[in-house]
């Protein structure tokens, strides 16, 4: 026998179930109680950077659209800087809750884009939206990452899309560019299945 | 540089598991990519006082307008720690459940079960500096779901915490000591190891009880723990 590691395991995750709105979005759900909703205004209107929209729809192995999935986002400021790490821009969250329409499942937020972000070790990493996706049939939360399509120098040397082993699968993670902002598809099965990150 | 402890997935629900019939279509089929945590991932969203108010975490009141909510009252408290055993302080801690006859407040939930005209169901709150969480509330029934002809959820709180990465992040739920639905729940049977489903149920917490008033239990929240590299000169500053 050895000793014992005194550490402590993680909490497991559970899907976060079909009404995940009641907790993170009650007005959605259908009834008002919090003064103050979070997650609803990633960048205030002062914000500095280039408004965008972003929209998009998770489809199943099926093709169909998840109509029940709640998607954070985090991203950096304009100037590629994270909020808890010195953002300066008051009017700068960074952090935000999307939820699609219960009959569709089409999405959309607005933000600002993101700057290239330089990591602690002096990489630079292409302007991204990371994203985290819970729904009923998720059993653990899924992690991916936005990029987007007019910034081709930029994915091209980017770290992390350059760890995805298949060139095409990095096209999944890359937005398409269409009248009044960007359009983000995820697929969570093959064919065109979205690469989810374990962070 | 300060990096996350990584993810032990098998002590973590497998994402497809066919008795959970929703995760046959909605789980990923190509292996996730491993990465090394970036800024992205290390940093994450803050919370304070002025983002929540200080009866969120009260669910006994914070949607009652005729009087008290129907149901077993109950008092739900732990710490959030992370995996080194350190509290988290000042993360959000939010909740939402079922009333006590197993009906949700939410538009798409029809189950014949009644509403509650004095019952939300959600609460937040920000742990203390020591980790410590706590909420009121009414103990949530069971109710049925479609997976089996017969399937019935066992009593559950849902639970969200942030952290402080964004890789922290997690949703999970919380059952009840000795509740019969545990075992035969196909969302719980996801999780390959009874020890990690065992962490998923708060204790009946007789001294933290109020005589007359509520019972409680008690369920403790373990985020990632955080490491740094040997180089790093504050290896207990993180």
């Amino acid at each position: 026998m050895v000793q014992k590691l005194d550490y402590l395991k993680e909490t497991p995750s559970q899907t976060a179930g079909p009404y995940v709105h009641i907790g993170l979005a009650p007005g959605d759900a259908g009834f008002d109680i919090y003064r103050h909703e979070l997650g609803r205004d990633i960048a205030g209107p002062d914000a500095s950077g280039t408004k965008i929209t972003v929209r998009g729809v998770v489809r199943d192995g099926t093709g169909a659209p998840v109509k029940d999935v709640l998607i954070e986002t985090w991203q950096a400021d304009a100037n590629g800087v994270y909020p808890s790490q010195g953002s300066v821009d008051p009017s700068f969250r960074g952090w935000g809750r999307v939820i699609p329409d219960f009959d569709t499942g089409e999405w959309a937020f607005d933000t600002i884009k993101p700057g290239a972000v330089t990591d602690q070790t002096g990489t630079v990493m292409a302007p991204h939206i990371n994203l985290w996706l819970v729904a009923r049939g998720i059993n653990l939360g899924l992690n991916t990452r936005l990029y987007f399509p007019d910034e081709m120098a930029a994915n091209a040397s980017d770290p992390v899309l350059n760890l995805i082993e298949q060139p095409v699968r990095r096209q999944t993670l890359i937005a398409e560019q269409v009248e009044g902002g960007y359009r983000f598809d995820i697929q969570l099965q093959c064919p065109s299945e979205t690469v989810f990150f374990d962070v | 540089m300060t990096q996350l402890f990584p993810r032990d997935r098998a002590w973590h629900p497998q994402a497809l598991d066919p008795n959970y019939k929703t995760s046959v279509t909605r789980s990923p089929t190509q292996p996730l990519l491993s990465l090394e945590g970036t800024t992205s991932e290390l940093s994450g969203p803050t919370f304070g006082h002025s983002d929540i108010d200080p009866l969120d975490n009260d669910l006994l009141r914070n949607f009652a307008t005729t009087g008290d909510p129907v149901g077993e009252r109950i008092l739900l408290h732990g710490r959030v720690l992370d995996e080194n055993a350190r509290p988290v302080p000042n993360t959000l801690v939010e909740i939402w459940q079922a009333n006590a006859g197993g009906r949700y407040r939410h538009k798409k939930d029809t189950y014949l079960a009644a509403i509650d005209p004095n019952f939300g169901g959600c609460g937040r709150t920000l742990t203390d500096d020591q980790g410590y969480y706590r909420f009121r509330t009414v103990k949530p029934g069971a109710y049925p779901w479609r997976n089996w002809v017969s399937s019935w959820r066992p009593a559950h709180i849902h639970v969200s915490v942030f952290g402080t990465s964004f890789a922290q992040r997690l949703i999970t739920q919380l059952y009840f000591e000795g509740d019969p639905l545990i075992a035969k729940c196909p969302i719980i049977n996801t999780i390959p190891d009874p020890r990690a489903i065992d962490q998923l149920v708060a204790a009946l917490d007789i001294n933290a009880s109020v005589p007359f008033d509520c019972l409680a239990y008690k369920f403790d929240i373990v985020l990632r723990g955080l490491r740094s590299t040997y180089f790093e000169n504050r290896p207990e500053g993180n």
